[in-house]
C-alpha cells in the first residue's frame, strides 16, 4: 500500500530533483560568468529526465559490498559508457568572447527562469496529488 | 541537495564579485596617487577570477585566484609646480584607466546583482518545497 503511494509520488519526486540539479548548473554559470575560460554547461532534461525514472541516475543509492557474492547495483551496468545519460554538456557557444567564456547571460537568465517556473509547477502537482490521494484516503 | 548549493555558488561568485569592485575602488581612489608607501607611483589592480569546485563535482563557484599589478607605463605628465616633478618637470602618475574603471565597476555590480537574484530565485524554490503537503 506505501509501496503504491510512493509509486505515484516517485516521478514528480524526480523531476524536482532533477529540476534542482539544473538549477544550479545554471547558477554556476551565472557565477562564473566572468571567469576565463569557463565554458557553460547545462543538462539534457530529457535524457536525465528518462534516466531518472528507469533508475539508472548517478546518485542513486548504491549499498557497500562487504562479500563478493552481493549483487551489483544498477549503476555498475551502466558506468561504462562515456556520457551517460542526463549528465551535464557543455553549451554550443552562439557568440564566443576573447577570454574563452561561453557564458551568454541572456540564455542563462531565460533559463533559469524558466528551470525555477517548471520547478514550482512540480511543487504545484505534488501538491495536488497529495491532497487527491487524501481525498481518496478519508472519504467515508 | 543541489539547490542549497546555489547559496554557496551565488555567494561566492558575490564575494568575488565584490573584491573586484574593491580593486575598482582602489584603482579609482589613487587614480592621481603620484606617489605610494614604497616611494613609485600607485600600480593599478586587477583581480583574476577562477572557477573552483564547491560542494558538487559538477556545478562551480568563482574565487579570487590572484590580485594582479597592472604593469602597462605609467602616464607622465608635465607639471613643473608638482613636488615630485623631474627635471624635466615632468610627473611620473599611476597607469590607472578611468574609464577602464568605471566600465569594470558597472560590470561588477551588475555581476553581483544577477548572482543575489538567483540566490533569491533558490530561496523562493526551496520555501517553496517546504510547504509541500500544507493545506
Amino acid at each position: 500500500m506505501l509501496n503504491r503511494l510512493d509509486e505515484a509520488l516517485s516521478f514528480h519526486q524526480n523531476a524536482l530533483r532533477v529540476r534542482g540539479q539544473r538549477q544550479e548548473l545554471i547558477a554556476a554559470n551565472i557565477a562564473n560568468a566572468d571567469t576565463p575560460n569557463f565554458k557553460a554547461r547545462d543538462i539534457d532534461f530529457k535524457a536525465a529526465m528518462q534516466s531518472a525514472v528507469a533508475g539508472i541516475n548517478k546518485n542513486a543509492f548504491q549499498a557497500a559490498k562487504t562479500s563478493p557474492l552481493h549483487l551489483d547495483g544498477v549503476r555498475a551496468s551502466s558506468s561504462n559508457t562515456s556520457t551517460a545519460p542526463g549528465e551535464p554538456l557543455f553549451r554550443p557557444v552562439i557568440q564566443g568572447s576573447v577570454d574563452g567564456n561561453t557564458v551568454d547571460m541572456d540564455v542563462e537568465r531565460n533559463q533559469f527562469a524558466d528551470n525555477g517556473i517548471r520547478y514550482e509547477a512540480s511543487l504545484t502537482l505534488i501538491n495536488a496529488q497529495l491532497k487527491q490521494m487524501l481525498a481518496a484516503l478519508q472519504s467515508s | 541537495m543541489s539547490l542549497f548549493n546555489v547559496f554557496n555558488i551565488s555567494g561566492s561568485a558575490m564575494s568575488a564579485q565584490a573584491q573586484r569592485l574593491n580593486t575598482v575602488a582602489s584603482n579609482l581612489a589613487n587614480a592621481d596617487s603620484a606617489t605610494s608607501a614604497n616611494g613609485t607611483p600607485y600600480k593599478s589592480k586587477q583581480v583574476v577570477f577562477s572557477a573552483t569546485p564547491t560542494g558538487s563535482p559538477d556545478a562551480s563557484g568563482v574565487k579570487v585566484l590572484k590580485v594582479i599589478e597592472d604593469n602597462s607605463p605609467a602616464k607622465v605628465v608635465y607639471d613643473p609646480k608638482h613636488p615630485l616633478a623631474n627635471d624635466k618637470g615632468y610627473v611620473t602618475m599611476p597607469n590607472v584607466n578611468v574609464t577602464e574603471e568605471m566600465v569594470n565597476m558597472i560590470s561588477a555590480s551588475r555581476a553581483y546583482q544577477n548572482n543575489v537574484e538567483t540566490m533569491n530565485a533558490a530561496k523562493t524554490m526551496l520555501l517553496k518545497t517546504l510547504t509541500i503537503g500544507q493545506q
